[in-house]
């Protein structure tokens, strides 16, 4: 089975881009299937079934998104294989732009939208610097010029990476990011042991323990204060 | 490059800035070191706090740099002097029917055909140069011999840029810094006059005119299309411009189809209108996913659309007038 980690911002048009993604690889018979991460609700697992495919979702809930999904992939991986799938496809917003769910050794493709404006690509983190693939939709409502720019800064941050241009609508260029994703020789079993691309943050202090005071007292473990000027405050 | 200090790869490849800047690498007083000794002396916690990977950087900036500087280079002496269309097959396979399509630098192509016909797929074969690899089967050929494989892969070097029929400006800039940042983008070297350049052809598409100081979220349809047009006419890199539909409201559109070709753009233009498909001196006709016929504009259809031009002219006068507040004489308008 090939498995294949799409991620990006949230509204970004991840699960448009694979559903056209997905009916290109159903016309070369391709089994594909897909897991939805999410955090609090998400109703895309109808919009995977109505595709006619195997999906699974996953709620986060009270956890950090990222975090959950390092805690889970390998079920999903046992999940896939068992479904009998050539392909698995997850996908996961990337919430607060830090983190990244890339596997080393797996294809990870960053969804990323015109419309969030050009320096978006300076404030999403290893999401989108260490995406192997990069596809950008809602071109068709932006400038060529906002595009050229928007795609220029992409490929400062990660010049490695495929830029592509996909609509999620008309499905323009969906077809060639398939070409990109499967590869018929690889065979993934299992993802145990595997590394993450890159590490999530030490995040780990009162609030994450559930305190919900506000005041220096409260305050506990790896904590991080702004910077004042004397007198400022 | 790992022997450069940082001064010295600025030097040598301004355009590093840009991959500095959008890492978030704040490089200000560390100019002596080299890039690898600069990522060494960062503490383990800016790494954390920034989210950066030291070990892949360094070759992150070669690879840049390897990008730009084809893309540069590109531009200089590598351009594309004729697209061929090779056929393919339409949604039943039916084989298209046309040998082959050759479009020059300049030359204006219309495309007709219901919605949802397969005019996007024609796009996205010419924008992905299709070698006999997608749905269609159709082949593209650039100067006449195989496309080199960066109009796919590189990010700079796109085939086809496209003006669609619901495009915004997002941004919230100043037509002045808008066309100042693209211009960056592009690395061009004469940011001011292209600037000017592309401002004086916008206010000539345009029915009102407009200023470098307005903000381009203020301007109206009309004025935001001109400005695009101009501006994917004379900054953008790539050398084939799709069109859909431009609509009649606010811009002289023959002068905006003038423009691109006089930037020795291919034209592909998709519309219904009779005015624009009868400008281009071919059309294709996209029927169940494929080319079912390439139409040559015929003599007695270039005399029709003379005699449109006069019938737009008449509807064009009377928004004139309506527009400055007159009233409409007959024996005015039918001059």
């Amino acid at each position: 089975m090939n498995l294949i980690i799409f991620s990006g911002p949230p509204s970004s048009g991840k699960t448009s881009v694979i559903l056209k993604v997905i009916e290109s690889f159903q016309r070369r018979k391709i089994n594909v299937g897909a897991v939805k991460f999410d955090c609090l609700y998400t109703d895309d697992d109808k919009l995977y079934e109505k595709a006619g495919i195997p999906i699974k979702k996953g709620l986060s809930g009270a956890l950090c998104p990222d975090h959950f999904f390092a805690s889970n992939i390998e079920d999903v991986v046992k999940w896939g294989n068992k479904k009998k799938l050539d392909l698995l496809i997850t996908e996961s917003a990337g919430l607060c732009n830090r983190c990244s769910p890339y596997l080393v050794g797996v294809k990870g493709v960053c969804v990323i939208d015109n419309l969030s404006g050009i320096n978006t690509p300076k404030k999403i983190g290893p999401m989108l610097k260490s995406a192997d693939l990069v596809a950008i939709t809602k071109g068709d409502i932006v400038s060529q010029a906002e595009r050229e720019v928007f795609a220029s800064r992409v490929s400062a941050v990660n010049p490695k990476a495929v830029v592509m241009h996909i609509n999620g609508l008309s499905g323009q260029g969906a077809y060639e990011l398939s070409t990109m994703l499967y590869d018929e020789k690889q065979h993934l079993h299992s993802v145990q042991g595997m590394k993450l691309r890159f590490p999530m943050p030490s995040a780990m202090c009162s609030y994450c323990l559930g305190e919900t005071r506000i005041g220096q007292n409260y305050q506990m473990g790896n904590t991080k204060k702004m910077i004042w000027e004397d007198g400022e405050k | 490059m790992k022997r450069l200090t940082i001064a010295q790869i600025l030097h040598q490849y301004p355009f590093t800035v840009e991959f500095f800047q959008q890492n978030r690498l704040d490089i200000t007083g560390f100019e002596q070191l080299c890039f690898e000794d600069y990522l060494e002396q960062l503490d383990e916690r800016e790494l954390e706090e920034k989210a950066i990977d030291p070990k892949n950087l360094p070759e992150e900036l070669n690879e840049y740099i390897r990008q730009m500087s084809i893309f540069l280079g590109l531009e200089k002496n590598n351009k594309v002097q004729s697209l061929t269309i090779l056929p393919g097959h339409d949604k039943k396979a039916v084989p298209e029917n046309f040998d082959e399509l050759v479009i020059l630098p300049s030359q204006i192509v219309a495309i007709v055909g219901p919605t949802g016909s397969g005019k996007s797929r024609l796009l996205a074969d010419i924008e992905w140069a299709a070698q006999r690899d997608t749905p269609t089967g159709r082949s593209i050929l650039i100067n006449n011999t195989l496309p080199d494989a960066k109009w796919r892969y590189s990010p700079n070097n796109k085939l086809v840029a496209q003006l669609s029929q619901n495009m915004n400006f997002v941004i919230d800039l100043s037509v002045k810094e808008f066309l100042r940042l693209h211009a960056q983008s592009r690395m061009a070297e004469n940011e001011q006059k292209l600037s000017a350049e592309i401002l004086a052809e916008a206010n000539k598409l345009a029915g009102e005119s407009f200023s470098e100081d307005t903000p381009v979220t203020s301007l109206s349809g009309g004025q935001s299309r001109a400005l695009m047009i101009a501006d994917t006419a004379i900054l953008s890199a790539s050398p084939i411009v799709l069109i859909d539909e431009i609509e009649n409201a606010g811009i002289d559109r023959r002068k905006a189809l003038e423009l691109l070709i006089s930037q020795d753009k291919i034209v592909l233009m998709a519309t219904h209108d009779p005015l624009l498909a009868l400008m281009a001196d071919r059309r294709i006709v996209i029927r169940n996913g494929g080319i079912d016929a390439v139409l040559e504009t015929t003599q007695d259809e270039k005399k029709l659309l003379e005699k449109m031009n006069r019938l737009d002219c008449i509807m064009q006068t009377a928004r004139r007038e309506l527009r400055a507040g007159k009233t409409l004489h007959p024996e005015k308008i039918f001059v």
